[in-house]
């Protein structure tokens, strides 16, 4: 398991669904600590009650059918599927609604779905998905990228209330690629994924929603910031010590 | 169901898989997977069957650089040398370096034959080259490894004929502990045209790297590019060619550092904003309202 999860972080980022299904099939004994620690780029599907997509994950999966947030339906329809209860579904669609908003606000589209549902201590469980299609064929606006892609799963454990607050523990994935191609300069492709936690101990008054989705916003703008300047600033490092641009070779001649 | 499937897959398709993975293994760090595969595949013949076909074919994608005996500096491995599976010719030595694919070592060197080796007419267009990428690139890489092959004509003995040189340039570094390795490989064709009296260059260039600590993050780049010169003696054709080649790989660099330049504000943001539309951060404490009232796109004057 540990070698496989070694394989996980060394293999390209784009492949790691061909990767992941091969792990699966060397080590079917493993399938469910692997399938519940290997984050797969999102999928999606159309529900057609409602006239819209959702996304699918483990959490709104019972048997091999996916519940929309949107209808409560199972997907292919599946008897006596496991719902969440009326309390918790008022507070799912609701978030639904928000996180819709909050969405198109960073992302300019892309798809977003959320659901929940009650844990055994006395708490519950929310997950937060955003899937963006940011190619220029897809949801791209200013039509840059030539493939592009951004996948966020957020996990929220919202433990019981005590004297008015409660803890949140939250567990965030970004998944994403983004292919660049123009003549002059050819091919240049970043891919990558990062996984991040934050918990916090928060007064209930402003109620449940607005305190997960500070929180994802806060951690959502810490994880594209540590992206761009870290992770992708780190190739750049690397790509200038391979070859350090002409001005350093220049300026480093004389002492040679 | 897994029994099954675990039953159904056949030692073949094991080494399959595991050949995807060490072929999959970013710049410097296929050792790694190795030690992985092993443990996972739990199976010393399917293991060893995979890494002696997978070896040889990503150690000449990533064309390393193998130190050889006695000083004699690196030989490369390119499918441009290669005259045997372990057997790569190092023609500015005109050595032929034995080397062992797994350990990614050089056992031994031993002299190159005469049929192994160029023309002297043409040797003198490959050794005037091979001078004048060397200098470029020990100037321009900080730890980089050249090597100039006759890809074609190799037995033409005077003017009159074509032949065609390759310039290999590979430049790699490795820092597992800063979780950082990366690699940038160069190949130039270069074609001595008699009859037109011309030099064709074309290039290739693929810049690997990959960022690991606490992640996953990997950059995967390539150009092509083309350029040609007149036919002049070897010492000028070595010249122009070499300064063609540092003329295009710097401008490459140029570009590269653009597009990481644009990542912030443009390339980044069509996947997501660092911002909301609104220039605020998103407004939490009223979201009671907006969905109360189902109004928000109106209220935020984002209606589409």
């Amino acid at each position: 398991m540990e070698a496989a999860l070694g394989l996980m972080r060394r293999m390209p980022p784009k492949h790691t669904e061909t990767a992941l299904s091969a792990l699966l099939s060397l080590l079917p004994h493993h399938s469910s600590d692997l399938l519940s620690q290997v984050d797969q780029p999102l999928q999606v599907i159309y529900d057609m009650d409602c006239g819209k997509e959702f996304i699918l994950c483990e959490y709104n999966r019972d048997a091999d059918s996916y519940r929309s947030p949107w209808s409560n339906k199972y997907h292919p329809p599946l008897e006596d599927g496991s719902l969440p209860s009326l309390e918790l579904r008022k507070l799912e669609i609701e978030a639904n609604d928000v996180f819709a908003v909050y969405r198109d606000q960073y992302y300019e589209g892309g798809i977003s779905s959320v659901y929940m549902w009650e844990d055994d201590n006395e708490g519950f469980v929310t997950c937060f998905l955003i899937k963006k299609d940011g190619s220029k064929t897809g949801q791209g606006r200013r039509g840059y990228l030539e493939e592009g892609a951004w996948d966020a799963i957020h996990v929220i454990e919202v433990g019981p209330e005590e004297e008015g607050t409660a803890n949140y523990r939250l567990t965030s994935t970004v998944m994403l690629s983004l292919t660049t191609h123009n003549e002059s300069s050819g091919t240049f492709s970043l891919s990558g994924s990062i996984r991040r936690q934050m918990s916090m101990n928060l007064s209930v008054a402003d109620g449940h929603l607005c305190n997960m989705g500070r929180m994802i916003e806060e951690m959502e703008g810490k994880l594209r910031n540590s992206l761009d300047q870290v992770y992708f600033g780190k190739t750049k490092e690397m790509v200038c010590t391979l070859r350090p641009p002409s001005e350093v070779v220049q300026m480093r001649l004389p002492d040679n | 169901m897994a029994d099954e499937e675990e039953e159904t897959l056949s030692e073949k398709q094991k080494i399959e898989i595991a050949k995807w993975f060490l072929l999959n293994s970013p710049p410097g760090e296929i050792q790694f997977v190795a030690k992985d595969v092993k443990s996972i595949l739990n199976d010393d013949d399917v293991y060893n069957e995979a890494v002696a076909e997978a070896f040889p074919l990503y150690n000449k994608t990533y064309m390393i650089f193998l130190e050889m005996p006695f000083r004699a500096g690196d030989v490369l491995v390119t499918s441009f040398g290669e005259l045997d599976e372990n057997s790569y010719l190092d023609p500015r030595t005109a050595q032929v370096a034995i080397v062992d694919h797994v350990k990614q070592v050089c056992t031994r060197v031993r002299p190159a034959e005469d049929e192994e080796l160029p023309s002297p007419y043409v040797e003198e267009f490959r050794f005037a080259l091979d001078a004048e990428v060397l200098k470029y690139v020990s100037e321009a890489y900080p730890k980089g490894v050249c090597s100039v092959y006759c890809r074609n004509g190799k037995d033409v003995e005077g003017p009159g004929s074509d032949f065609e040189l390759v310039v290999v340039i590979s430049a790699a570094r490795h820092s597992p502990q800063n979780f950082c390795n990366g690699s940038w490989r160069s190949v130039w064709n270069i074609e001595f045209k008699d009859d037109q009296q011309t030099v064709e260059v074309t290039g290739e260039m693929q810049v690997g790297a990959h960022y690991f600590e606490e992640g996953n993050v990997q950059l995967d780049a390539k150009h092509e590019c083309k350029d040609s010169t007149f036919f002049q003696s070897p010492e000028d054709s070595g010249i122009s060619v070499s300064s063609i080649i540092r003329h295009h790989e710097t401008e490459y660099l140029a570009s590269l550092q653009a597009s990481y330049s644009n990542l912030p504000d443009t390339t980044f943001k069509d996947l997501r904003r660092k911002l909301p539309v609104t220039r605020t951060l998103f407004p939490w404490h009223n979201t009671l309202q907006f969905s109360l009232t189902k109004d928000i796109s109106k209220e935020l004057g984002i209606e589409k």
